[in-house]
């Protein structure tokens, strides 16, 4: 899924200051599933603003919606009575959602409540990680299903760097050395001959540096 | 000879060679490479110049290595993958050799968060075997990454890095296998204490066939009492510095122990040089660039060979 | 009355109960004619892990000066669990409140066996002499327009 955390409070406070009349608008896909942007996560932020408000002598108006996925116009649309209503829309979707929104509905302005960081899983209850980042070449079936290019702080595709210690990452010992857990899981599976090969310099232009990507389906385009 | 450059010469000759280490100023003060270009001068084969070392920027090792060669030094030049895209890197190697430079040593690069630009996007466009093939494809075939030809030639004597001792252990031989496969024609390794455990991987690297391919320098730092081996065990990956020698510092107390510590250094270099596949020392005497020639000196190795 | 009552302002307290130790607690001193601060007005839920942190927020909104939810004692909740999560949400929940301005202390979570009628006449009044002092929370402030 994608990962977004809410931005701090203040710089949300902050945000809003010009308007009169919000719609906190949750997501219910990814943002939902990490927890930080769904139908609670707004209620709640809804709350907490007008808590805000009151200790500031604030007055504004706060309507509340979530839809299914903030990623699709279909779904945008079933809150249009609400986003038409209000001066801005505070969205909990990350930041594909929010450019949609832009793009669907040019009157609101248009705030972003949350910092769209990383392609993840749910590692365990309340915590996710970072395991891919849309290079657009997956070498997966190389290193055993384990990426280099999201997990090592290097991107080094012929690993390790001399900075791994005790399993850990040089820049953090709360990160693994994603290469000690590549050939650890080659060697398991006997497949470390694979090792020796050296990977070519990688085309960058996959993976974003070639400018914002677009991909179609053209028999499903009207 | 692929570069002839000194290094390279007194490599080739057989005899146990010995570099040093320079770091540039934080800045464009070339007065600090002149003062330390002056204790290296004549005790190092080629003095490796380092490049943003732990992401701390300095003066860029390209210009420093020219400023060095003005002193009267061989350089061997650093590059990192951290700070530069295959498009600098290149342009950089055209640069360094119009400059007279005539080593190169490539690396990952410590990552940023260790220095003091944190904020700083890495590259990382490369990594340092990728660089490897690249130095050797524009020195032995005239063309860059994309297959365009150069315009001159690129004699390049080609280093790599090695962490003989780093996690996981049973890796870094392989690993090193990579680098010569890569191009590398020299090797110089993180710090060395353990000989035992270092002996160990030399003979799985032999085993490999890689002795006979690649020129071994085995680093060596100089420890200047316990606080530094301590800090050196806890905090340098790929670096184990045996109790045995730790307790020697204790034992020499806080005053003896920076000569202790020298002592030690001249030990390790004297039993390096009987090892078979070990080409040399790389002496990195951290802050203490002015000890460097008393060392090189105990151990029998002035004066320099010339080639 | 508690210090920082007045005549005209009463603290509104919401106190979300748990049915098997919390309300049962409350019903045993009612039995007994204890006697306890009537600013607490009572929830009864099947199990303090039932709470929700919205349920929280919304009742300051709704105009409450504070809130506490009572439980059982680790250990002895019906639903094995409920009481421990319970405890986890309304630390989060501080947390939001301190964020959104207001005194994290305006919500407490308090634990008790279903025998303590005692102590849960001890625990209402002592939030309400907390609240008292603390005064009238920002929207109830408003609400009066003080």
């Amino acid at each position: 899924m994608i990962v977004a955390e809410r931005k701090p409070y203040e710089e949300i406070r902050a945000m809003l200051a010009p308007y009169k009349k919000v719609l906190v608008f949750g997501c219910g896909g990814c943002v939902t599933v990490c927890a930080t942007g769904g139908q609670k996560e707004a209620e709640i932020l809804a709350e907490e603003l007008k808590l805000t408000d009151a200790k500031d002598g604030v007055s504004r108006e706060y309507v509340v919606k979530t839809v299914e996925r903030q990623c699709e116009r279909e779904f945008l649309a079933e809150a249009a009575s609400e986003i038409g209503a209000v001066d801005a829309v505070l969205s909990l979707a990350c930041g594909a959602g929010v450019n949609l929104l832009a793009e669907a509905y040019p009157k609101p302005a248009v705030l972003p409540a949350m910092n769209t960081t990383f392609l993840g899983v749910n590692d365990s209850p309340g915590v996710w990680v970072e395991r891919c980042k849309g290079c657009g070449d997956c070498i997966l079936h190389t290193t055993g299903g384990i990426c280099p290019v999201a997990r090592c702080s290097k991107n080094i595709l012929n690993g390790p760097c001399g900075g791994t210690h005790d399993g850990k990452c040089e820049v953090s010992d709360e990160i693994d050395c994603v290469w000690a857990l590549i050939v650890k899981r080659l060697t398991e599976t006997n497949a470390l001959d694979g090792y020796r090969r050296i990977v070519p310099p990688k085309d960058w232009r996959r993976g974003g540096h070639g400018g914002p990507r677009k991909m179609t389906r053209e028999e499903l385009i009207k | 000879m692929k570069s002839g450059s000194n290094l390279e010469k007194v490599l080739a000759a057989g005899q146990f060679a010995v570099t040093a280490e320079l770091g540039p100023p934080k800045g464009s003060d070339l007065e600090v490479i002149k003062k330390k270009a002056a204790f290296l001068k004549g005790v190092a084969d080629a003095v490796n110049i380092t490049d943003n070392q732990t992401a701390i920027v300095r003066m860029s090792s390209m210009a420093a290595a020219c400023a060095a060669i003005q002193n009267g030094l061989e350089p061997v030049m650093q590059m990192v993958c951290r700070d530069r895209n295959r498009i600098a890197m290149q342009s950089d190697l055209f640069g360094a050799v119009a400059g007279g430079i005539r080593n190169c040593l490539f690396i990952s690069g410590d990552h940023p968060k260790s220095g003091n630009h944190p904020e700083a996007k890495i590259v990382y466009d490369i990594d340092s075997i990728q660089a490897l093939a690249m130095a050797k494809r524009m020195r032995d075939e005239g063309k860059v990454l994309c297959g365009e030809e150069i315009e001159g030639k690129m004699p390049l004597f080609i280093g790599a890095a090695w962490t003989p001792l780093g996690d996981p252990l049973e890796i870094r031989p392989l690993r090193l296998a990579k680098k010569v496969d890569a191009g590398a024609d020299f090797i110089q390794t993180q710090a060395v204490y353990d000989i035992k455990a270092f002996g160990k991987q030399m003979k799985v690297a032999g085993d490999l066939g890689l002795l006979d391919k690649v020129k071994i320098l085995v680093g060596v730092i100089p420890l200047k009492g316990v606080g530094m081996a301590r800090y050196m065990q806890k905090n340098v990956p790929g670096v184990t510095v045996p109790e045995s020698l730790v307790k020697r510092l204790k034992d020499a107390g806080k005053e003896a122990a920076p000569e202790e510590g020298i002592k030690i250094t001249v030990e390790l270099i004297q039993k390096l040089r009987e090892m078979p596949g070990v080409a040399g020392v790389h002496i990195m005497a951290i802050e203490w660039e002015h000890r460097v020639k008393e060392i090189v000196e105990a151990a029998g190795l002035l004066p320099r060979p010339t080639v | 009355m508690a210090e920082g009552e007045s005549a005209s302002w009463r603290p509104r307290i919401v106190a979300f109960c748990c049915h098997y130790c919390a309300y049962t607690a409350a019903d045993l001193a009612g039995a007994a004619r204890l006697q306890y601060s009537p600013s607490v007005e009572i929830v009864r839920i099947p199990c303090t892990g039932k709470v929700d942190v919205i349920f929280l927020l919304k009742a300051f909104t709704s105009g409450a000066d504070g809130v506490y939810v009572a439980g059982c004692l680790d250990g002895d909740c019906h639903f094995i669990s409920g009481n421990i999560r319970a405890k986890a949400r309304i630390a989060a929940a501080k947390n939001l409140l301190a964020e959104a301005g207001l005194e994290p202390e305006r919500l407490e979570m308090f634990q008790l066996s279903a025998a303590e009628g005692d102590r849960f006449r001890l625990l209402a009044d002592e939030m309400t002499a907390r609240i008292a002092k603390m005064g009238p929370s920002p929207i109830a402030k408003r609400a009066t327009g003080e």
